[in-house]
This record gives structure tokens, C-alpha cells and sequence, in this order.
């Protein structure tokens, strides 16, 4: 027992000393919609952003975003606006606010937030009391957004 | 927010940037079925609806190649299962030792305009489905077991009465008995589920008409159902596809024959009123 219990709390510390720096999604601070401190506490990653962004089991923002930058991928989805010049019309934070949560800027949005991890109903067990994107993938994608410049 | 005005145009822009990579189908087609059958594909929409001026038909949202499987019977694979459930039709089945055409004794004919008028209320003022009378006479005249709810010989069966019904307009009763089954699906049309937190209304009431990556979103309608869809290849019920849609929101699906898939049921029927009846309709 003493050794499974010791095993158990040096697992969890070792994954709260690797979050360290991240901000739980529910502890996000918004303001207009916008987050100015990175949430995963790091500077996003825009290469890892880019595969984020089109990856169909992560950001999959292609299914509902035209993006310019990816010509090599077919079936960009029209959904919401064309995603070319982003950073030319939102600030870091607004972006960051857009992606953690686009609720709090477009109420109503047909857009999921990306980094909530509780005010959803009936989700899939494998994705129940998580976020779709992690701390750090949130970064990149903002990171990636950024280079979005007409 | 200004945003809203740049979407228009830079919208546009989009458009403009996807017409080459997309084959897409002449949304103002018309479906003439084996040369002689003329189905309304759109539709004044159903005093009903809130925020939408016109029905339509998933039909018109699909290429042209898939089109045109659904213009003639010999082409559209779907009549593959229509034969299939002319056997069972036939067939003895269950402890009274008889089949369908024991008591149908004028053939699914006999059934010509029922589809369009299912669910319905029942004697005891439940909501029925189509699968469910069929099961029902299963049990209760045959002394047969109940297919499953989505398994090939009921999808099989309910296109076999569908198609019976193929060029009449749709007209299910939403009001009496049927308005709090109606108002439970309306409901649940409406409701955000799934780690997604998208509403069926968000995709195909907001939505309809722009491309989802590489699907074409129509209105959701279930006049063509049960549907051969090209991607499994074979029949697929309304249930099946409720379901289906869920778990692309990570939703966890609501039960296949259970109150919320009928109740939702009853509602997209009624979105439909005044759209034709296509069964068996082809999908990709
Ligand atoms: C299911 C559809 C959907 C998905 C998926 C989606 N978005 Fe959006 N997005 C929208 C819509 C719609 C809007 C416009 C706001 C509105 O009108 O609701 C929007 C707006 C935005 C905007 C501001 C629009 C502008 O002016 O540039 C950004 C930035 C954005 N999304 C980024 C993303 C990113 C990054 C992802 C993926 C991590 C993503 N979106 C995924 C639908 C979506
Ligand atoms: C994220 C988007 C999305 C959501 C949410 C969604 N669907 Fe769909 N649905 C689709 C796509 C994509 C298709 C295939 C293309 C089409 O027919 O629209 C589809 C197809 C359908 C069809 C088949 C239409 C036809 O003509 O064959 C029905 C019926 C349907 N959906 C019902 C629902 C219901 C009911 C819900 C809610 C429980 C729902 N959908 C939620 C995306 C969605």
C-alpha cells in the first residue's frame, strides 16, 4: 500500500511541477475578451502552431477558416471569416482571448472554445472535464496566428 | 464589434479562393426522377419556422455525380436494399407463421402516403416511428422478434414503405397530441451539446450552404431517409445520422429509438412539411 501511495503522490507532483507555469482553464482572466499572459506560463511554438491549426483532432480552425497560408491543403471551410491578415486585426491578447475562449468576444458563436474545460453538456467520456486544445497548443496557435500579416 | 463589417467582403474573398478547389453541384438543379417523377428539392418553408424563408432538400447540396445516383432507379444503389426488403416482405417469419404480405394482401402500396406523415401519435398518445409500427407488427401479428433499430433489414423495410410515398409532400402533425413531443425536439435542436458545444440549428439553420471543411452543409432534412450514403455504403436511418453528428461534436448520442431521437425526429420532419418525399434518397 505505503509504496503505491508514494508512487501516486510523486506522479502528481511531477506533473504539477511540469505545469508550473500553465494557468488552469478555469482560472483564465479575460478581459474584453482578450488574455494577455500566456496560459502555458511559455512562448508559443508558430511551426507546432501551424500543424495545431489544420490537424483535424486538434484545432481542425480549417474546417471552418479559409487560410491563404495553406494552399497545400485542400477544403478550407467557410464557416467563419478567412483567417488571412488576423494579426493585422487583432492584438496578441485578443487572439490568445479568441482561441482559450472565442465566446467572450463573439457571444453566440458557432466557434468551440478551445480551452474551457467544464460549461459543456453531455461530452464523449474521452473528452469529458478537458479542453480541446492543451495550454501549450493554445500557444502555438496564437503563436501561428501572428504570422497571419497581409 | 467592426469586425462584422469586414466579414462580409473578406467572406467574398473566401468564396472566391474555394470555387477552384471544390466541385461544387448547381444548387438550383432539379430532380427529375427516372425521367418522369419531378420532386420539389425547395419549398416555402413551414409557418413554424422562425429564421428560415425557404426549405430545401439535401439533395441540392451534393455533386453533381451524387446527384445524379438519385435520378434514376436503375443507377441509385439504394434499390439494391429496396430488393432486399421485398424478400422480407415475403417472408415467413416468427410463431403465427406468417410474413408481411400474409395480411398486406394489396403490397407496400398499401402504404403509399404513410411516410409522410411519420411519427405520429398512436392510440395511447405516444410518439411512433415508422421502425416502431414495424416492429410493433412484428411482435404483436407475427409473433416474430423486432429487428434492430438501425440494422439492414429495417432501414431495408422503412425504404421499401418510404419510397411508397416518393413524390408526396411531406405533412407531419405537430399540433394536439404531438405538440409536447414537438416542443421537446424544437428543444433539443436548439441545445449546445458535446465538448464542441455546437447545436444542430449552428450547423444546419446557421449554416447552411457554406462549405465544413470538405462537407457541404445543408438544412439537415430527413425527406430523403433512410439515405444510401456512398460512405459506408449502405442504408442509413435518421437515428443512425442524429447519431453520427453527435459524436463529430464529441457528444455523447442520444439513444437510437429512444424519446430524444424520436422527439427530434418528429421536429426535423416538420421542418420538412411542404419539401417532396424522396426515400430512398443517395448521400455521400
Ligand atoms: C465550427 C466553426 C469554427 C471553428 C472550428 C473555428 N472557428 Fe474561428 N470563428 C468562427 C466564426 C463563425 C467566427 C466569427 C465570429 C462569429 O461571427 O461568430 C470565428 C472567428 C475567428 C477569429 C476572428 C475573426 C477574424 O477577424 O480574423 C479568429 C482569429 C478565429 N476565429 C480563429 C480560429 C482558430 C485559431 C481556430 C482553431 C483553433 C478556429 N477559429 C476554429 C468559427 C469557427
Ligand atoms: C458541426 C456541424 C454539425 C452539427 C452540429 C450537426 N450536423 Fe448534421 N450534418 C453535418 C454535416 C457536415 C452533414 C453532411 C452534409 C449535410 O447534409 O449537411 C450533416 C448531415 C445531416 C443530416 C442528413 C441530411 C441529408 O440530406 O442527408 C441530418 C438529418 C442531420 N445532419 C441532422 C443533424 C441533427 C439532428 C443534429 C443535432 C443532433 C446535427 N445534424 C448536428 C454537420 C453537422
Amino acid at each position: 500500500m505505503k509504496i503505491i501511495i508514494a508512487t501516486a503522490v510523486a506522479t502528481v507532483l511531477g506533473a504539477t511541477v511540469a505545469m508550473a507555469g500553465a494557468t488552469k482553464p478555469q482560472d483564465v482572466a479575460f478581459e474584453d475578451g482578450a488574455v494577455a499572459v500566456s496560459v502555458s506560463g511559455t512562448a508559443g511554438d508558430a511551426a507546432v502552431g501551424r500543424e495545431v491549426f489544420a490537424n483535424r483532432r486538434l484545432g481542425n480552425c480549417l474546417a471552418c477558416h479559409v487560410n491563404s497560408d495553406m494552399p497545400e491543403l485542400s477544403f478550407h471551410g467557410e464557416v467563419g471569416p478567412p483567417l488571412d491578415g488576423a494579426a493585422d486585426r487583432w492584438s496578441e491578447a485578443e487572439l490568445r482571448g479568441l482561441v482559450a475562449n472565442s465566446k467572450q468576444t463573439f457571444e453566440d458563436t458557432i466557434m468551440p472554445g478551445f480551452y474551457i474545460d467544464t460549461g459543456y453538456f453531455r461530452p464523449l467520456d474521452d473528452f469529458a472535464g478537458i479542453p480541446i486544445l492543451n495550454a501549450q497548443q493554445v500557444e502555438d496557435v496564437v503563436a501561428y496566428l501572428l504570422t497571419l500579416k497581409e | 464589434m467592426g469586425m462584422y463589417l469586414l466579414k462580409t467582403t473578406a467572406f467574398a474573398a473566401g468564396l472566391a479562393l474555394m470555387a477552384g478547389s471544390v466541385a461544387q453541384a448547381d444548387e438550383g438543379a432539379t430532380l427529375v426522377i427516372n425521367e418522369e417523377l419531378t420532386i420539389a428539392t425547395t419549398a416555402k418553408a413551414p409557418a413554424h419556422l422562425e429564421n428560415i424563408d425557404e426549405i430545401t432538400s439535401g439533395w441540392i447540396y451534393r455533386t453533381k455525380e451524387t446527384q445524379a445516383l438519385q435520378m434514376d432507379d436503375f443507377d441509385n444503389p439504394a434499390f439494391v436494399f429496396v430488393d432486399i426488403a421485398l424478400d422480407l416482405w415475403n417472408e415467413v417469419d416468427g410463431t403465427e407463421g406468417k410474413s408481411c404480405a400474409s395480411c398486406h394482401t394489396d403490397g407496400p402500396e398499401e402504404f403509399a402516403g404513410l411516410t409522410a406523415t411519420m411519427p405520429r401519435i398512436d392510440k395511447d398518445g405516444n410518439l411512433e416511428t415508422l421502425t416502431e409500427v414495424v416492429n410493433r407488427e412484428r411482435v404483436e401479428k407475427m409473433g416474430a422478434k423486432p429487428w434492430k433499430y438501425s440494422k439492414t433489414n429495417m432501414a431495408s423495410m422503412t425504404a421499401l414503405i418510404g419510397l411508397q410515398s416518393r413524390g408526396m409532400p411531406v405533412n407531419v402533425a405537430i399540433d394536439g397530441a404531438a405538440a409536447p413531443f414537438w416542443e421537446r425536439g424544437k428543444e433539443l435542436y436548439y441545445t449546445r451539446v458535446g465538448q464542441l458545444d455546437i447545436s444542430c440549428s449552428n450547423c444546419h439553420e446557421d449554416n447552411y450552404g457554406v462549405m465544413i471543411r470538405a462537407d457541404h452543409l445543408s438544412q439537415g432534412q430527413i425527406n430523403g431517409f433512410p439515405t444510401y450514403r456512398l460512405k459506408n455504403a449502405k442504408m442509413n436511418t435518421t437515428h443512425g445520422r442524429f447519431k453520427g453528428c453527435m459524436k463529430n461534436i464529441r457528444a455523447v448520442p442520444y439513444k437510437e429509438g429512444g424519446e430524444e431521437f424520436k422527439a427530434i425526429e418528429l421536429y426535423l420532419a416538420s421542418r420538412g412539411n411542404g419539401l417532396t418525399v424522396e426515400t430512398p434518397s443517395v448521400r455521400n
